[in-house]
């Protein structure tokens, strides 16, 4: 039987490439991400297609997903983040899609990845340090002072607030990459069950494992949409610290 | 032209079903837009307070976060002292002082969690207390868990 981590394996498509040490092959992963990419871009350009007053399905859709992010924008980092609409929206639309298509059968979630998640959550954290630094200059370093803290305290209180501050990238990739390989080696695990347990109960002990699997499926559509909505979120909350430095 | 333009379909089709009921006056909806953005615009100040899906605030979910938050914290001050160790060749002091380092961030973290600090590194409560702090001193005097689990908002 297969093992229920097997789905996680990156294989190489094509051609092994090589440059400069470094394997650069295209691989099951970097299919995926190509095809959320589109599909991003498909949905979108076909809501955006007929820009009717009274809109049709897909416009619909295409006008709730862009409300969302510029209400959450809004929400939570006020006017001063419309600016960076486009890059969240792009990391919201590129996550989410990689958490639904993930969960074709077959198919592989690149999401699932911590080197994914790790990647997205550094550039997010970079962008974010850039942009606070590039408003507040050297002011920004005062993010690092807790207020309210005798003096003395400070020499222990500020490497707390450091490692707190890069501890962010980090929780934000664990998170994204635990939920969604979690789920999906759950789903796994349940399904390996049915023929087993069906086979030794004329079929009865079949019924379980795939109930759950039911249920695990609609929760595993929840939990790509709500990590796609954290992650998202606790970008924009970055970004209104970097912005507003409290 | 002129008949063709009275011949054409209404604009509003689904207005035509109920006989006396009139399509709304593109003023009235303008209207009813700027209420609805002036309620908004009210609702930003108090800004990082994301509209918090229940998902997250149940018991699991805050279990989960706090879980994370913790590791990765841990994680980070781990990683630093071995680097610097492996750096200045002096394992195992940094090492020891940065897991201590890494673990009272781990605590700060997940007190901030708990208490729905939004987490920020070099948080400052606003200098005018606003309404919504209140439940902040509530969650002070106790019931901590109810309070943070009410006030939970980063999943």
């Amino acid at each position: 039987m297969a093992s229920p981590l097997e789905q996680f394996e990156i294989k190489t498509i094509g051609p092994t490439i090589e440059i400069g040490g470094l394997d650069l092959s295209f691989t099951n992963s970097a299919a995926w991400m190509l095809a959320a990419t589109v599909a991003a871009t498909a949905f979108l350009s076909m809501g955006a297609r007929r820009r009717a007053l009274v809109p049709g399905r897909m416009q619909v859709l295409a006008e709730l997903a862009y409300e969302f992010i510029a209400n959450m924008i809004r929400d939570n980092v006020g006017d001063a983040g419309r600016r960076y609409f486009p890059y969240i929206f792009t990391l919201f639309m590129f996550i989410l899609f990689g958490n639904l298509l993930g969960l074709i059968p077959y198919s592989f979630t690149y999401t699932s990845h911590i080197i994914v998640t790790g990647a997205l959550a550094v550039l997010v954290i970079v962008a974010v340090t850039a942009i606070g630094v590039a408003k507040h200059g050297l002011h920004f370093l005062s993010f690092f002072v807790p207020s309210g803290v005798p003096w003395i305290m400070l020499p222990l209180m500020i490497p707390i607030e450091i490692i707190s501050y890069l501890s962010r990238p980090v929780s934000l990739s664990i998170r994204l990459f635990a939920n969604m390989m979690a789920g999906h080696t759950m789903m796994k695990v349940f399904a390996s069950f049915v023929i087993p347990l069906g086979a030794v109960s004329l079929g009865i002990g079949g019924i379980a494992p795939i109930a759950m699997n039911v249920a695990l499926t609609g929760f595993e559509l929840l939990v790509a949409f709500l990590q796609a909505y954290v992650f998202t979120v606790l970008t924009c909350l970055y970004l209104h610290d970097a912005l507003h430095l409290h | 032209m002129v008949p063709a333009l009275f011949g054409a379909e209404p604009l509003f089709p689904g207005a035509v079903v109920g006989k006396n009921r009139q399509p709304p006056s593109l003023d009235d909806l303008e209207k009813r837009l700027r209420a609805a953005q002036e309620h908004r615009a009210s609702r930003r100040r108090g800004t990082d307070e994301p509209a918090g899906t229940s998902a997250e605030s149940s018991g699991i979910g805050l279990a989960f976060r706090i879980g994370v938050e913790m590791v990765s914290a841990l994680v980070v001050g781990v990683a630093i002292g071995l680097l610097v160790d492996w750096w200045l060749g002096t394992r195992p002091w940094f090492l020891v002082v940065f897991f201590v380092l890494g673990a009272g961030a781990a605590l700060l973290n997940a007190y901030r969690a708990a208490m729905g600090f939004g987490l920020a590194v070099g948080y400052r409560k606003p200098e005018g207390e606003t309404p919504e702090d209140a439940s902040g001193t509530g969650a002070e005097n106790g019931d901590a868990g109810a309070s943070g689990r009410s006030e939970g908002k980063q999943g």
